[in-house]
């Protein structure tokens, strides 16, 4: 008998089954907390850079007035229309051609014909294109071809172009992970497949849709190359979406750079950008919860 | 063997041998691979058919057939006849939702949906044009009380299905297809992911849906066949893919079977 327990060490000896000695564990412990202390500590230290040089020229006036003198002084009111007005046409614009695209590719086609390869292969790609290169489209397409010229409906689809390889992938896996017993059962039950969508998937996909969408919005309100060519420069109020618009990264890139003097109000504006970035993050996922909450219950 | 004989005299007095569901040369391919070959088989009105057979003998698909539910399965081909009293439901032309209406299945694992408990059933009632509230409601309390969980669950109808044991989920899943009243119910392999307790249930409700409903089960479970069922089929798998080796009524084939596969194989001494 002490020999059959004996034998499973006699058997794996140098496995890890035996203890770890104590340090080690402390080590790779200690490893893995200072890196994710330096994640923390990284955004931190950017956004409390940008507080310390910018909060003092934050103010509702600055936010609700327009700019003067090349963004030196007044505020960024016209900026944040202009911003969220580009982002609206992206946004309006890729969400549903973006969803209706990741339900046919996770639904409709199988995963190995030769169209739906064909189709995530070049929405890969595009997703590594850099954005400048979706700038000459939009400009050669939108504002050139189609007329639009400087505007922030050209603007506006050049980002939804841009937002569109990212935002259709992550749906179509959020799609995808939907496990196949529930469709089975839905099927089952008679249920017509566009019922067993909205009612099953699109409510069990959507905290995965959202993350895209927050992704998407993130890279649309970061973005400025593409915007140069597409959106333009333009500081009064826009009226219209064929009205030239200046995004609020653009702006923080002008002031840096092209107006002597603008340091302190770039450092402003990129707070109010971090700010914006950080309410729709949080209103995100507020109306996931909601809408999760109010058909499945996970 | 006097038990045995007594279960089968109570069975055959809600048994009638009018053929509701029937298999006609049925043959199953995913892509080029033969996966069962030549079925034929019917199942009886009012009748538990169990269909056993040792593991990947193509039975799961056999019975995912019979609801078009192989329809899912891009890869899949199903060739031959399947007669829903006597109409090919393998037609094209068929509406696949009012089959699958009128033959239920309930999954290996229970599958209930992330919804509330009564949404879990209301569901496909509101797709099949049952929206009046009074109807609904009083639909999902008989559904319920019919699989045993309406006490246990009457107070918390709004709480998600998934919350539930195993065996709770499993006859959620039983009463959300027995609430579209189908005519066949088929089950494959409904207690294997359960306890032995939730498993007897099943079982114990299996029976009593028998007198309402055509039953076809799949089963591992030789002496659950047994028990429960009126006539049973074993596949097999021969050439690499499964055929239906032998039929009858249960008591013949366990008792007094023809071929020698079949006597191994209830007697346990081979699959």
């Amino acid at each position: 008998m002490p020999e059959a327990i004996s034998q499973p060490a006699a058997l794996f000896p140098s496995t890890g089954i035996q203890a770890q000695p104590a340090w080690r564990e402390a080590c790779v412990a200690g490893a893995l907390w200072s890196v994710a202390l330096c994640i923390v500590g990284l955004f931190a230290w950017m956004l409390g850079d940008l507080m310390l040089r910018g909060m003092h020229e934050l103010s509702f006036d600055f936010l609700l007035l327009p700019p003067e003198d090349a963004g030196r002084a007044g505020g960024i009111s016209t900026i944040l229309v202009g911003t969220l007005a580009l982002l609206g046409v992206a946004l309006g614009t890729a969400l549903p051609i973006g969803l209706g695209s990741a339900l046919l590719l996770a639904e409709g086609t199988r995963t190995d014909t030769p169209f739906g390869r064909f189709v995530r292969r070049s929405l890969d790609v595009l997703a590594g294109v850099p954005s400048i290169i979706f700038g000459l489209f939009g400009l050669a397409f939108f504002g050139q071809f189609l007329g639009w010229g400087w505007s922030i409906l050209s603007g506006g689809m050049t980002l939804a172009c841009m937002i569109l390889p990212l935002f259709v992938r992550t749906s179509e896996q959020s799609f995808r992970a939907v496990p196949l017993t529930l469709r089975q059962g839905a099927a089952a039950l008679g249920l017509s497949k566009w019922a067993q969508l909205w009612h099953l998937s699109l409510p069990c996909a959507a905290p995965g849709i959202t993350a895209g969408l927050i992704l998407s919005i993130g890279r649309a309100l970061a973005e400025t190359a593409a915007l140069l060519f597409t959106a333009g420069a333009a500081m009064r109020m826009p009226e219209s979406v064929f009205d030239s618009a200046r995004a609020l990264s653009y702006h923080i890139y002008l002031l840096a750079i092209e107006v002597p003097g603008g340091q302190d109000r770039a450092y402003a504006s990129a707070l109010v950008l971090v700010g914006l970035l950080l309410l729709i993050n949080a209103g995100a996922v507020l109306l996931t919860r909601q809408f999760k909450h109010r058909l499945v219950q996970l | 063997m006097t038990k045995t004989n007594r279960v089968r005299i109570e069975k055959s007095d809600c048994c009638v041998a009018i053929t509701k569901l029937e298999a006609q040369a049925v043959s199953i391919r995913y892509r080029d691979h033969l996966v069962l070959h030549d079925i034929s088989l019917p199942l009886h009105k009012g009748c538990v058919t169990a269909i056993i057979g040792p593991s990947g003998c193509g039975k799961s698909s056999f019975l995912m057939a019979l609801n078009r539910l192989l329809d899912l399965v891009p890869e899949a081909q199903v060739s031959g006849k399947i007669l829903l009293d006597g109409e090919d439901i393998l037609e094209s032309g068929i509406n696949v939702t009012t089959i699958r209406r009128r033959i239920g299945m309930i999954f290996q694992k229970p599958n209930p949906f992330p919804l509330s408990i009564e949404r879990n059933i209301a569901l496909a009632l509101d797709h099949h044009g049952i929206t009046d509230p009074a109807v609904r409601t009083e639909v999902v309390e008989h559904s319920l009380q019919a699989v045993g969980l309406w006490d246990e669950v009457k107070d918390k109808l709004n709480t998600s299905g998934v919350t539930l044991s195993g065996g709770q989920q499993q006859r959620l899943c039983i009463a959300r297809a027995i609430a579209l009243q189908p005519e066949v119910l088929l089950m494959d392999e409904p207690c294997s992911a359960l306890d032995p307790r939730a498993s007897a249930q099943i079982e114990e409700l299996t029976r009593e849906l028998a007198q309402r409903f055509t039953v076809v089960i799949v089963t591992h479970n030789l002496q659950q066949a047994r028990r429960l069922s009126d006539y049973a089929a074993l596949f097999w798998n021969t050439n690499g893919y499964g055929e239906l080796i032998e039929a009858g009524p249960t008591n013949v084939l366990f008792a007094d079977p023809q071929r020698e596969e079949t006597r191994e194989y209830t007697q346990g001494t081979v699959g």
